[in-house]
């Protein structure tokens, strides 16, 4: 789950378990739950942005291509993307093991 | 100057709230709690008191309320009884682990059912865990007394625990008492602005709140049991402040003739006071009888109680709840557990009496102590025994 560095101890949590440094989910491998994951078929997708504009997690960025790529160390695997690409461009594709 | 006035003690405890300049105030009335929040209300509204009363739809609401307005950094009053109180759980446990500072004043009544507006301890043992301070008063002066110290207390950046002052419904509430009113002065001597670790402030943003994974569930709790327990030494300490601003000395156990007594009761709250004179009855009379109050209850005062025990052979513990199904009541089971295989420690007997309004008079008080000597002579088949009710 969280970064083993990361963890803490009853001592050293913060006061309230308040989170002290804003947006710090970034530091964390917060999609490792998934179940499944969203692919991408570049035949179809126009780079229209819709699923990075949709994606709670703000997993998507763009690539020098211009293409939107699902970062899956913070892609929960909700499938909103999916359900939001007007061309159903995004498969989602269950993961293994 | 302080002034000593006649007044009914839900209305001195909200004139204390008021001279505690108290920010925010969510409330919903209930029996018998009302009065206390109706004179906020109407201290507000005639502008003598510069505060937010926040009408709410619901005792839950009125503890979501305080959470919000604590987070800000609002110096925050709440007040409630038994179903209301019950009606706050899910966001009782919430405060006290994120370390929000307020003050609620429970005037105690029986839980429903069958329907009761009388006073016992019933609500609050429901709310034990919740990792809130607690304290118990005996008299309307105490609670005034208690609900300043209250604030000092919780908003302490040592201690940062929201606070419950425990006062007997109808007993206290609606009594009317000769009460010291202190001084703006004083009080603001004794209760400085209140400036919180962390508050909610777009310029500075944090979270408030977030998810606990397994991995760090365990040690937020823990990290709130150790605060508690770290909390005690402030709440003696303001206390001592206390005494020295007011004149008026409080301690976490109080010992009533304790000297050479054989038994002791162990009573919380106003019956205390009824316990008082049916001790000075029974020591009129030659009996080795003492008292000892709890007015700290959570934290709970170990050290102190193991040593106000003194040589004392037989607690009678007085509980004014009945958990169906248990060992014994909340009390009695505390004292238990604390004193379980240490050497010389005393026969412990729980008894269970004043339930939904009923009143424990001094008679009850000799019942219970002439039990307890029979039963320390002979074990009693059972571990409880419920005082004053009808075998038929
Ligand atoms: S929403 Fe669909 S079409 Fe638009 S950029 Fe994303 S994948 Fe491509
Ligand atoms: S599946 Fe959900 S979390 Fe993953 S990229 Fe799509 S919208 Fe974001």
């Amino acid at each position: 789950m969280a970064n083993s560095d990361a963890i803490v101890g009853w001592k050293t949590i913060t006061f309230g378990c308040h989170i002290l440094e804003p947006g710090n989910a970034a530091n964390f491998r917060t999609g490792d739950w998934r179940s499944q994951r969203p692919v991408t078929d570049k035949e179809k997708c126009i780079k229209c942005g819709m699923c990075w504009v949709y994606c709670p997690d703000m997993a998507y960025s763009q690539d020098e291509e211009g293409y939107f790529v699902a970062n899956m160390e913070y892609c929960k695997g909700c499938g909103i993307c999916a359900h939001e690409c007007p061309k159903d461009a995004i498969t989602m594709v269950p993961e293994e093991g | 100057m302080s002034k000593r006035v006649g007044i009914e003690v839900s209305i001195a405890i909200a004139e204390a709230v008021g001279l505690a300049r108290a920010e925010v105030i969510p409330a919903y009335p209930i029996t018998p709690q009302t009065h206390i929040v109706e004179h906020l209300s109407e201290m507000v509204a005639n502008g003598e008191l510069d505060a937010e009363f926040i009408p709410v739809e619901s005792e839950h609401a009125a503890m979501s309320c305080c959470c919000g307005s604590s987070a800000a950094g609002a110096r925050t009053f709440t007040s409630s009884s038994a179903q209301g109180l019950s009606l706050m759980s899910e966001i009782l446990y919430i405060p006290s682990t994120m370390r929000l500072p307020m003050v609620m004043v429970v005037a105690n009544r029986a839980m429903s059912a069958p329907i009761s507006i009388w006073n016992d301890h019933q609500d609050i043992m429901v709310q034990r865990d919740i990792g809130w301070i607690q304290t118990f008063a005996e008299n309307g002066q105490e609670a005034v007394d208690l609900t300043l110290h209250a604030f000092r207390v919780a908003e302490d950046r040592n201690v940062s625990l929201p606070f419950i002052v425990n006062i007997d419904g109808f007993t206290l509430s609606h009594v009317i008492e000769p009460i010291e009113l202190p001084d703006q002065e004083d009080v603001d001597k004794f209760l400085p602005p209140f400036k919180p670790r962390y508050k909610l402030d777009p310029r500075r943003p944090i979270t408030m709140g977030p998810v606990g994974i397994p991995e760090v569930y365990t040690e937020a709790k823990v990290a709130h049991d150790m605060a508690m327990r770290k909390a005690k030494r402030y709440i003696l300490k303001a206390w001592d402040e206390f005494a020295e601003i007011f004149g008026r000395k409080y301690n976490p156990v109080e010992s009533y003739r304790t000297e050479d007594a054989e038994i002791l009761l162990v009573t919380m709250g106003s019956i205390s006071e009824t316990a008082m004179t049916a001790v000075d009855a029974m020591r009129d009379d030659g009996q080795k009888v003492g008292l000892l109050r709890i007015r700290l209850w959570r934290p709970f005062p170990s050290q102190e109680f193991r040593k106000a025990i003194g040589k004392a052979k037989v607690l009678a513990v007085v509980d004014r709840c009945l958990p169906p199904g248990a060992v014994c009541g909340p009390v009695g089971a505390e004292i238990r557990s604390l004193l379980y295989k240490i050497p010389g420690a005393p026969k412990i007997f729980s008894f269970v009496a004043g339930l939904g309004g009923r009143d424990v008079t001094v008679a009850r008080f000799k019942e219970i102590v002439d039990k307890a000597r029979q039963f320390a002579k002979k074990r009693p088949r059972e571990l409880y025994e419920v005082i004053g009710v009808r075998e038929k």
